[in-house]
């Protein structure tokens, strides 16, 4: 009876997932479809809990267990509701190695589990594993190893976004990783079909490997694409979850895991789409080349010319039409509100204003829009990137707010530039371009952008919230 | 040979769950507006989550005496409860922003 009500608790678990998914697809049922999915996941955790039974055993510990969930809850709500919305992108990536890392774990306990059931210790010699289950052995490995590098590897990408760790490569990197790889599959692989009498040293060695394939992996990645390498990971954890449920004939966990693991991919496809690269490209293409075409361009510079606060709100104030890029410094700046004050403040002087949203402005596709909607910008007047690119050749203004790597034609102009291929804002097709940033520092790919060196290009330098403030002011003595 | 597909009629059930989920997967976010590609993204995090019912069970599992068993099983049922309770609240954030709309 019980056995059949857990049953029923995870069928309710995976449909929640997949109608879950399938409502945050849509703007207006996802915030239903996320509260729907945690219901699904609650219900699966308490049937855990309180209904699972193996060998007629029912699960001990509960001390542990709910300390557990209780401290977990606790930190992780205060974390997920103090976080600002700029960092957002770091939050998911690192709950998303957490998860990674509780996979890996359970790898590891069931390892050490199925070693100690292991028949052969008690009739043969002692330190022969050859009577170890070879099915759950490559699934515990396979858990284990996604689960490692899916963690180390969200670690590292969490570190960069909040600048503690730098882009660090170094030559024949490339090969490093590829031989971190190999040697991990190798041990895997060894392990399952010989199962020597050094199973648990090698066992150990891969979690070792693992781990560091997982920071050499994302190391070398740019910053520009690190949504992709988060939207990756993301599937990896799914995958690791799903190994979990593999392993104890879980279905709620496989369901889960494989659901995750798909969307995920297609996820990380339909953002490199956005970008014009392939996977391939962005995860191996970083390697070398980005930093000697670099140097390159960057040598090209030439003179720009500044803008000051008054004729800033007279350009606009006069338009007929301004179109705003927004960026990160946007959000770094948390300028959303003054950006919407701005708006309604050219619109009230018969101004229209548009915003172009590149799909991977910011730090995460969709950051933008996020950031938007939280100060209220209603949605029509946001603009996809193709519908943007018909709409600038008719904008008298651009302004760029914190936006650098979206907006740099080097994109389009220079084969050697590590972005090359990348769909771009045109807003060079604008009749005017203003430029707020903070310095002259290139921006997240640390390339130059000759945009800023163009005669319709004026700077406006300072930080955007500041800037914005006293632009408002500004236009509306005018 | 007769091994493997052995081995594919033994978990046939878990096989065509794999299967048919990959299929879904794909199917239910491939129309998402650009607009929801993050909170799909978060969301899709806090659902592979799912991974607290594993370190729950092996928690539950461990034996009293066996100390290293014990504190991983805790780590990692604190770690997957971070993963889901930190994965649903900042979607439900994100989502929130959306709501004030219209």
């Amino acid at each position: 009876m019980e056995l059949n009500l857990l049953a029923l608790c995870y069928l309710l678990g995976s449909i929640s997932f997949i109608v879950g998914l399938k409502m945050l697809s849509n703007p207006a049922s996802a915030r239903k479809g996320n509260l729907f999915a945690a219901a699904g996941m609650t219900i699966a955790i308490l049937g855990t809990i309180f209904l699972y039974e193996e060998d007629g055993l029912k699960l001990g510990n509960y001390g542990w267990i709910f300390g557990g969930l209780i401290l977990g809850s606790i930190v992780g709500t205060l974390m997920a509701k103090r976080v600002q919305m700029t960092s957002m992108p770091e939050m998911v990536s690192l709950f998303n190695g957490m998860g990674g890392a509780c996979a890996a774990l359970i790898s590891i306990i069931e390892f050490r589990h199925l070693v100690k059931g292991n028949p052969n210790e008690a009739i043969s010699e002692i330190g022969s594993f050859s009577g170890l289950d070879q099915t759950k052995l490559l699934i515990i490995l396979l858990g284990l190893i996604i689960g490692a590098v899916s963690f180390a590897g969200s670690m590292i990408a969490w570190g960069k976004l909040n600048g503690k760790i730098k882009d660090f490569s170094f030559k024949g990197q490339h090969i490093a990783n590829l031989l971190l790889f190999a040697i991990t599959i190798f041990l895997a692989s060894y392990i399952i079909f010989a199962r020597p009498s050094e199973t648990p040293l090698f066992f150990y060695l891969i979690i070792f490997f693992s781990v560091l394939y997982g920071v050499f992996f994302v190391l070398p990645i740019g910053g520009a694409d690190m949504p992709v390498v988060i939207s990756l990971l993301n599937s990896f954890t799914g995958v690791a979850a799903a190994c979990g449920g593999f392993l104890y004939s879980n279905k709620v966990m496989l369901t889960g895991g494989i659901l995750v693991g798909a969307a995920g991919t297609l996820l990380t496809i339909l953002m490199c789409k956005a970008m014009n690269r392939s996977l391939k490209n962005v995860l191996i293409g970083s390697f070398g080349s980005g930093a000697s075409a670099g140097q390159g361009s960057a040598a090209m510079v030439g003179s720009y010319k500044e803008i000051s606060l008054s004729d800033a709100a007279v350009v606009m104030g006069y338009a007929n039409k301004v179109m705003i890029v927004p960026g990160y410094g946007l959000a770094v700046a948390q300028a959303q509100h003054v950006c919407h004050e701005l708006e309604k403040t050219l619109e009230s002087r018969g101004v229209e204003v548009k915003y172009a949203i590149h799909p991977v402005a910011g730090r995460m596709p969709g950051h933008m829009n996020v950031l938007l909607a939280e100060a209220d910008v209603s949605y029509d007047k946001l603009l996809e990137m193709e519908v943007a690119n018909e709409e600038f050749k008719t904008a008298d203004v651009v302004l760029i707010l914190g936006a650098n790597d979206v907006v740099n034609p080097a994109a389009k102009s220079d084969p050697a530039s590590p972005i090359y291929g990348m769909p771009i804002l045109e807003v060079e097709e604008a009749k005017h371009v203003i430029v707020n940033k903070r310095s002259m520092k290139p921006g997240y790919a640390g390339i130059e952008n000759q945009l800023f060196f163009q005669p319709k290009t004026s700077m406006l330098f300072g930080d955007a919230k500041k800037a914005l403030q006293d632009l408002l002011t500004e236009i509306r003595n005018i | 040979m007769n091994q493997l597909l052995s081995w594919i009629s033994v978990h046939q059930e878990m096989i065509y769950i794999v299967v048919l989920m990959i299929f879904v997967g794909i199917e239910v976010i491939g129309r998402v507006p650009s607009v929801l590609h993050t909170p799909l993204m978060s969301g899709a995090n806090a659902i592979h989550g799912v991974v607290i019912i594993g370190a729950i069970i092996v928690m539950g599992k461990a034996e009293e005496g066996n100390i290293i068993a014990l504190i991983l099983g805790f780590l990692a049922v604190v770690l997957g409860t971070l993963n889901v309770v930190g994965g649903f609240v900042v979607t439900d954030r994100m989502l929130e922003m959306f709501k004030k709309k219209k």
